[in-house]
């Protein structure tokens, strides 16, 4: 026999072949996962449990925006905003395929009418305005809906007097949708500039992972920012960068991790202990007791609700 | 008429016609008396050919016409149009960024600062200046010298033209996109009038970084976009050679932009691009804007700001649907 029938037999041995269409009945469906960390089967429901975190090795899955912002809402307190706004495909883009139909199966894919969700909530009892990005929706990419539903996050935020937490993951600006995706970019940062001049507090938690249009605008002009362990963050792509400079990439290279060390980010904060650390924070920045000497200041905190 | 030396691919035709028009001069024309009507009727097919051609140029050949080599440069505006001119030097952090020009300079009377991408007349200048791509340090001393606009009140007027910032591991490791938000935060809040001109490429981030304000000027050729055509192709396609397709639908040319209400003007370029008249395209630069400062002089200052904004907060408001 020769070896490259004996590898081929060797694997049919170890594995079960499944032909399309056979009966499924035996098979777990889907409640058992593979992480991609250490490759150790999980069963689901821990995962879920777990916040999409590996008990094996702390691997940090991709997560769904809205389970990320209940994970960080103080409990029945997430109340919706701007669910249903969505995109009219203003370029009427095509290249390769409809823009129309990317959109169209993006929403059949999430159930969501755009990259971004929004809300009300309390976060260790003060009022703030969440948002989260959701990856599975064209890479969470920023196009005009996104910019809108994060400007107006930031409007509201500073109409009603609370903090901002926004969990960001995206793969950068949506080209489907042009220059008027581009300006998202300045739209969002005149809003987080509207915002922080009202002196209220920005929390950003940078997620895996994070970059071009949308990591070079709102997300690093928080007062705080924390990342996701492992999380991938820069402007440029690694790949585009390796091809650019034609040298290997540092060990490393754009995680979290190394933010740290470059200074551009507060600190790395593992999912399980985000929500306690955001609201640490808040306590600090939503303090209602200001020193003597910040009186006057612009923070025009004095939050009853939660307290 | 500047003469050319670098011809872009959709130029080749016509330049093919003009070499053998060339070849027919040189022949003995009293000898062959039926050659002087041949040599004419070239030159009238080649004067239609290139109206036919520049007059109606794709968006894909108008974003080479934006990346001639020739074609007018930030340093060429600011050396014609601006007088009394003092660099601007370093971002007071790293070092000094040659890739961005930072300045203040005079223009009808009026003393600003000016900033602008700045790419290389040659191969050497290139180098040292990264064909324009600014690293980290390029968009602090843009934005320290913003913040010197704010104090002083002087106007800003800002040149773009750059294919992007730089992809680079040391830009990443010095926080390229920290650099540019910063950059986006500062200008939208400025309080002083920013005019900004396209004046070849507007590639992405780092063309934004200093590329809105209260006025954007585009040339007619200069293009200004989400992505590169080419990488757009790269994604979509999984193949760069779909560029042209990707530039037509990517809406990134001038009159594009002000369709889409990015825009304010579109100024007329000589035909077959700046760079066949750079002292015409000069001159109505300077026109645009002379004529968007006196303008601006006379908004209050936080007028001026809250319309600014007010624009950016419209933008893509259309095709939002509740």
């Amino acid at each position: 026999m020769p070896v490259s029938d004996w590898f081929k037999a060797r694997e049919q041995r170890r594995y079960t072949v499944v032909s399309p269409g056979a009966p499924s009945a035996d098979l777990p469906d889907g409640v058992w996962l593979k992480c991609d960390g250490c490759k150790h089967t999980v069963y689901r429901g821990d995962l879920e449990a777990n916040l999409s975190v590996c008990p094996h090795c702390g691997h940090h899955a991709e997560m769904p925006a809205k389970d990320r912002l209940l994970a960080l809402a103080d409990e029945g307190t997430f109340e919706e905003t701007d669910a249903t706004l969505s995109s009219t495909d203003p370029l009427r883009f095509t290249a390769a395929k409809p823009y129309a139909e990317t959109l169209a199966s993006a929403r059949e894919k999430t159930g969501l009418a755009e990259a971004v969700v929004t809300g009300r909530a309390l976060v260790g009892g003060h009022p703030a305005v969440l948002g989260a990005m959701d990856f599975r929706f064209i890479g969470a990419s920023m196009g005009t809906v996104v910019g809108e539903k994060v400007a107006r996050a930031f409007d509201r935020a500073r109409e009603e007097e609370r903090a901002v937490v926004f969990v960001t993951a995206s793969g950068g600006a949506r080209m489907q949708e042009g220059m008027l995706s581009l300006m998202q970019m300045a739209k969002t940062a005149a809003a987080v500039r509207r915002f922080s001049d009202a002196g209220l507090p920005y929390v950003a938690v940078l997620a895996d992972p994070t970059y071009g249009g949308v990591t070079a605008s709102f997300p690093v002009l928080a007062d705080v920012i924390f990342a996701e362990p492992g999380a991938m963050v820069g402007f440029a792509g690694p790949k585009l960068v390796q091809e650019t400079t034609r040298q290997s990439l540092p060990k490393g290279f754009q995680t979290a991790e190394s933010l740290v060390e470059h200074g551009f980010v507060d600190a790395v904060v593992p999912r399980t202990e985000l929500k306690a650390t955001v609201a640490r924070v808040l306590d600090y920045l939503c303090a209602q007791d200001v020193h003597p000497a910040a009186e006057g200041a612009a923070c025009p905190v004095a939050f009853e609700e939660g307290s | 008429m500047a003469a050319v030396r670098h011809v872009m691919e959709f130029e080749r035709p016509i330049v093919e016609l003009e070499r053998q028009l060339e070849d027919l001069k040189r022949l003995d024309v009293s000898a062959q008396p039926e050659l002087a009507s041949e040599i004419a009727q070239l030159e009238a097919e080649i004067a239609m050919l290139k109206d036919a051609l520049y007059s109606a140029l794709t968006p894909w050949e108008r974003v080479q016409v934006a990346r001639h080599p020739e074609r007018p440069k930030t340093q060429d505006y600011v050396g014609a149009l601006f007088s009394e001119v003092v660099e601007l030097r370093g971002d007071r952090a790293y070092g000094d960024d040659e890739a961005m020009f930072a300045g203040l300079g005079t223009i009808d009377g009026v003393r600003c600062v000016v900033l602008g991408h700045r790419k290389g007349k040659n191969t050497t200048e290139n180098i040292r200046r990264n064909f324009g791509s600014p690293h980290p340090e390029g968009f602090r001393k843009a934005r320290r010298a913003m913040l010197l606009a704010e104090k002083f009140g002087l106007p800003v007027v800002s040149f773009l033209d750059t294919a992007g910032a730089y992809p680079g591991i040391e830009a990443e490791e010095r926080g390229q996109a920290w650099a540019i938000a910063e950059c986006l935060e500062t200008l939208a809040g400025l309080r002083t009038p920013v005019v900004v001109v396209g004046i070849g490429e507007g590639g992405s981030g780092g063309a934004l970084a200093i590329g809105f304000g209260d006025r954007l000027i585009m040339l007619e050729n200069a293009y200004y976009s989400v992505i590169s055509p080419e990488m757009c192709s790269l994604i979509l396609f999984k193949d760069p050679q779909h560029a042209a397709e990707t530039a037509s639908a990517l809406r990134l040319t001038a009159v594009d932009l002000v369709e889409l209400g990015i825009a304010d003007e579109v100024i007329e370029e000589p035909l077959g691009g700046a760079h066949r008249d750079p002292a015409l395209v000069l001159a109505r630069v300077e026109d645009a804007i002379v004529r968007a400062l006196r303008e601006l002089a006379s908004v209050p200052r936080d007028e001026l700001v809250a319309r600014r904004q007010a624009r950016l907060a419209s933008i893509g408001a259309d095709s939002v649907r509740e």
